[in-house]
């Protein structure tokens, strides 16, 4: 099975070349890995890498926009993002390893939709917008299901506009072998505005409600106590039945809390 | 220049510069001219009868040279088994074919079903994928503790998967203590199965030379000699000479690698037929699927202690689980190399012990790492704190009440202790992990609403194995002396070649420091040759923390014979008599003068002998030994954990680990302590993360490192290692007794002692290994229906 390999220079360019069983590459952190095990055969590559200004970070006065191609590490490493968004900074830094880090993109993250990914959670539980070459999605629309988003079969990811909330933070237990959440939970409260995104408990990461109304009653570590949440339809794995995930949920939510507001 | 004080010097290894430079020589990175490529074709079921293995579309696949399937390979013995275990009616062990490929039918998932050989690894991975086989799917039995009861026969010749029942100890005097006790701890638990991973996979790269009709095989292996020994009498039939095999340098092993397996055996088979080099070098996939597994015990335990605290009995029912073949070593790991250790530290004076090894539609299973011992000082150990717990004892307390004091000591269980001190490693051990101030550091947790718990473990292994005769007596089927030669050239340099094998542990280093302070020689003037059955004359290889004690005492027996001929040659250059010369710092010296001759000069004359007792003595300075030991060696110590457990997660953190061993003499201590710390680390891993887990299809769930966990730096904590002047070995001239599996043997009950001590406030008995924050939160809420 032969795999041809593009490198376009623009999206525009990008975009004409897909089609078929070819796939996009950007960091190549979930692809690569899923070729060598002959999970994906793709009839060809679209490498993103050759395309510039797709991985800038630009703050502006009530958002923080991140370029499809910034890698985790840039995120990570960013002052603006850490001054604005500092959970976001330090999600980034949470994920996978130093190379993982340095390879994989926002863009990358977010079109394979990975349950257990942290990035869907950044997403969801900051309110973000992604941004195509086609059009803008709002997060509550993006995330359909396991490894499913609203990515039409043509487009391609630019940018994620993350408005800045007032307070932040993000949560991570971590599975022992993979590293990936076992539950991770994001917290961001703008307003009486208060958003929980859940990530790795599920079949794709969600808002809890539960959660989001004792947090808007009062947005105090305190307010997720005794807040229960329903096993059914959790992840049950090796690492934790449902009713694990659903016990660390509020668990992780009040720790979230705590740090949001410390 | 002599060199005193080697001994006891931590050298900084004289391997790492290859090694740290990127200069090793490992087998994948030996391509030969004409290299060919294998890939193997495995089973994706766990019991299945193969109805037809298709092989016409892979054959005409490009580059491909050959398929060789089970079929071929019929006429070829299976792979054997080294020890003969007898059951308790006395009848032996079932021994079933454990065939090279898979014939009629495969026993577990990842069992190899043919060979494909083909110019380059991507033509013959493509052409592996063109094998078709057609498969009658079983129902498989996976589950150790229910192997008995599956209703389906792993093999024919054992209805019940019952490979042998095997006892050891006095059950009429055990059940005699048991009536009389003032208390009985009971427990049950399970040594969970474990994934070897050296971090370099198992390769291969086999060749056959037409000249003379022989075979090289470059094979990552711990013990070469011995492979070619099962390879060549007892699998291909070829005669033992023809075969040279070369283990090189060699990523680790942990035991996964002291195995004869198919994969190199179908390839030296295969070589021949082909007429080409093939390599194999296994993906991290097929290491977690095919590589032999470890641990996978089910166990019953009782200790009966009087109403002081007197232990008075121990009664042990272990199911072991030995996969679908008996590997290697499979059939004496559960057996001999366990229920002779229930001893431990402690005068128990009644013990029995009976462990019933058992087929499943899993991977072979043999020794790793400890290898036996740390399932037995996992059951004893936990069962002491237990008892403690129970009884409302100090657990050193207990302990100490229970010590053996005085040696030599014999067990129930059929060893004799040789020396040894535990009273010094506990009360150091104490010291020197600050138990005085665990209660403040308890309350510390408590008040950021974690448990804090301690926990110890008083561990005793049998190393240096092992005397022959013992050995033969309980079912060995090969001797387990080692070799050792010494090899002076003229200008008195000095190679020395050992049946050991190097694959982590230093050997080049210590072996060197050992040679060169015994002749007076420069650390530098000693060079270590091993790995090659061609360079040296046998070896038993490197397993059982035996290479110091057996290896470097062969080595030790060769030197004093250089010694002994050195003082001949010297006498008739100092006109003296032999029994007048003194050798000491690299100078013979007639006793009471200042006439000598240096090492340097007597090797000269050896090889230039013309002023020389030809008529007495053979020119040259080269000597061989071979070194069966009267004894096993008998390492102890004491683990202390310290964990931190979060109830509302189950998340453990090990917060200080404190090893305090008595390893007898300590040639290099900087060794010893990478040994104990990379042993803590593994232990570590079984404890808290580490779990090879099949479905009841016999499907491996863990079978990459996205579900099978091994330790990282930053699960671990610093340890504390702390080696004591401790009690030499009493039956080999350097006095040792291996270091090199006490860290994975006395650190899993450790750990478990420590978390179920934090727990103990919530009504929690016992986590299961690996004690995951999922298994831990589970014990907990369990605890809380209560």
């Amino acid at each position: 099975m032969e795999t041809q390999y593009h490198r376009p220079s623009s999206v525009a360019e990008a975009a004409k070349l897909l089609g078929g069983d070819a796939r996009l590459l950007a960091g190549g952190q979930s692809l690569v890995a899923a070729m060598k095990l002959g999970l994906a055969s793709p009839s060809a590559l679209v490498d993103l890498r050759g395309i510039s200004g797709l991985d800038g970070i630009r703050t502006e006065a009530a958002r923080v926009t991140i370029g499809a191609m910034a890698t985790h590490a840039s995120v990570a490493a960013s002052r603006d993002v850490a001054r604005a968004i500092p959970a976001l900074a330090q999600l980034a830094a949470g994920i996978g390893d130093r190379q993982v880090r340095s390879c994989g993109t926002i863009g990358g993250s977010l079109a394979n939709n990975d349950p257990a990914a942290c990035y869907p959670a950044a997403v969801l539980g900051l309110g973000a917008t992604i941004q195509t070459d086609k059009r803008q999605i709002p997060a509550d629309d993006f995330f359909l299901g396991l490894f499913e988003t609203a990515l039409r079969p043509e487009e391609i990811i630019t940018a994620v506009h993350f408005p800045i909330p007032e307070r932040s933070a993000y949560e991570k237990f971590r599975q022992p072998a993979s590293r990936f959440s076992i539950v991770g939970v994001m917290v961001a409260k703008t307003g009486a505005n208060v958003r929980v995104a859940v990530t790795g408990a599920g079949s794709c990461v969600f808002r809890s409600r539960e959660l989001e109304a004792a947090l808007t009653r009062k947005f105090a570590p305190e307010s997720c106590d005794g807040v229960q949440v329903d096993a059914k339809g959790l992840n049950s794995d090796l690492h934790g039945s449902a009713e694990y995930r659903a016990h660390l949920i509020p668990v992780l939510a009040k720790r979230a809390v705590a740090r949001a507001l410390g | 220049m002599g060199a005193p004080g080697l001994i006891g010097r931590s050298i900084e290894r004289k391997e790492d510069y290859r090694f740290l430079t990127g200069q090793g020589q490992y087998t994948d990175d030996v391509s030969l001219p004409n290299q060919s490529y294998a890939v193997f074709v495995r089973s994706p079921h766990a019991h299945a009868r193969l109805r037809a293995v298709k092989t016409s579309d892979a054959a005409r696949s490009p580059g491909v040279l050959g398929i060789i399937t089970g079929k071929d390979m019929a006429a070829v013995g299976g792979l054997p088994c080294g020890w003969l275990i007898t059951s308790l009616d006395g009848t032996p062990m079932k021994e079933p074919k454990h065939p090279v490929l898979a014939e009629d039918k495969v026993r577990y998932a990842g069992e190899a079903i043919a060979l494909v050989v083909a110019d380059s690894l991507q033509q013959a991975r493509e052409a592996a994928a063109l094998v078709e086989v057609d498969y009658d799917v079983l129902p498989a039995v996976a589950d150790t503790a229910t192997a008995t009861q599956a209703g389906t026969a792993v093999h024919e010749q054992a209805a019940d998967n019952v490979c042998f029942t095997w006892g050891c100890g006095d059950k009429s005097a055990t059940d005699a203590a048991f009536a009389r006790a003032a208390h009985v701890t009971t427990m049950e638990y399970v040594n969970n199965r474990l994934i070897p991973n050296a971090i370099e996979p198992r390769a291969a790269n086999a060749v056959h030379h037409r000249a003379d009709d022989s075979y090289t095989l470059y094979v990552a292996n711990q013990n070469p000699h011995v492979e070619r020994l099962l390879m060549t009498a007892f699998v291909l039939g070829l005669p033992e000479h023809k075969v040279r095999v070369v283990a090189p340098d060699v990523g680790g092993g942990f035991g996964s690698k002291i195995f004869l397996y198919a994969e190199e055996t179908a390839l030296v088979w295969a070589s021949k037929r082909i007429d080409r080099p093939i390599k194999w070098t296994a993906e991290r996939s097929e290491s977690f699927l095919a590589d032999a597994h470890g641990r996978d015990h089910v166990t019953r335990a009782e200790l009966a202690l009087d109403k002081d605290g007197k232990f008075l009995g121990l009664r042990v029912h272990t199911t072991a689980n030995l996969g679908a073949y008996l590997s290697t070593f499979g059939s004496c790991v559960p057996t001999i190399l366990y229920g002779t250790l229930l001893a431990g530290q402690y005068a128990t004076p009644a013990i029995y012990c009976e462990v019933k090894g058992v087929f499943s539609n899993t991977a072979p299973v043999d020794a790793y790492r400890g290898a036996g011992r740390p399932e037995a000082t996992y059951l004893v150990e936990r069962m002491v704190e237990m008892a403690a717990r129970e009884l409302r004892i100090d657990p050193a307390e207990l302990r100490r009440r229970n010590f053996i004091r005085s040696f030599p000591y014999t067990t129930p269980v059929g060893l004799t202790y040789d020396t040894g001190d535990y009273e010094a490693t506990l009360a150091r051990a104490l010291q020197l992990a600050d138990v005085d101030g665990f209660a403040a550091r308890r309350a510390a947790s408590a008040r950021k609403g974690l448990l804090r718990g301690i926990g110890y473990s008083c561990y005793l292994e049998a190393c240096g194995l092992a005397p022959s005769n013992v050995a033969g007596a309980l079912g060995a089927r090969a001797g387990l002396f080692e070799a050792g030669e010494v090899r002076v050239h003229p200008t008195g340099k000095v190679t020395v070649f050992t049946g050991s094998h190097s694959h982590g542990q230093g050997h080049e280093t210590t072996f060197s420091q050992v040679v060169a302070e015994k002749l007076g020689i420069g650390f530098d003037d000693v060079d270590i040759v091993h790995g090659d059955t061609a360079k040296v004359l046998f070896g038993m290889g490197t397993y059982g923390s035996r290479s110091l004690a057996v290896g470097g005492t062969a080595i030790v027996k060769a030197v004093d014979k250089i010694i002994a001929k050195g003082k001949k040659i010297a006498a008739h250059l100092l006109e003296a008599s032999d029994a007048d010369i003194e050798f000491s710092g690299g100078e013979f010296r007639v006793a009471g003068t200042d006439r000598k001759k240096t090492f340097a000069e007597i090797a000269l004359t050896a090889y230039v002998p013309h002023n020389f007792p030809l008529d007495k003595l053979e020119p040259g300075l080269n000597e061989n030994a071979f070194y069966d030991p009267t004894n096993f060696t008998y390492p102890a110590g004491t683990h202390i954990c310290e964990v931190e457990v979060d109830p509302s997660t189950g998340q453990v953190r090990v917060d200080r680990f404190t090893a305090c061993d008595d390893f007898g003499n300590v040639v290099n201590p900087m060794i010893v302590e990478g040994q104990v710390q990379g042993g803590v680390a593994q232990g570590l891993g079984q404890a808290l993360l580490e779990a090879c887990r099949y479905d009841a299809e016999g499907q491996l769930l863990s079978g990459s490192y996205m579900d099978y966990a091994m330790p990282r730096a930053d699960d671990l904590p610093n340890v504390k290692v702390e080696t004591l002047a401790g009690t030499p070995c009493t039956h080999n001239p350097l006095g040792v007794k291996g270091c090199g599996e006490a860290g994975a043997i006395g650190s899993p009950p450790a750990v478990m002692n420590a978390i179920t001590d934090a727990l103990a406030p919530l009504g929690v008995r016992d986590v299961p290994m690996p004690a995951s924050p999922y298994a831990v939160w589970t014990a907990i809420r369990a605890a809380a229906r209560h």
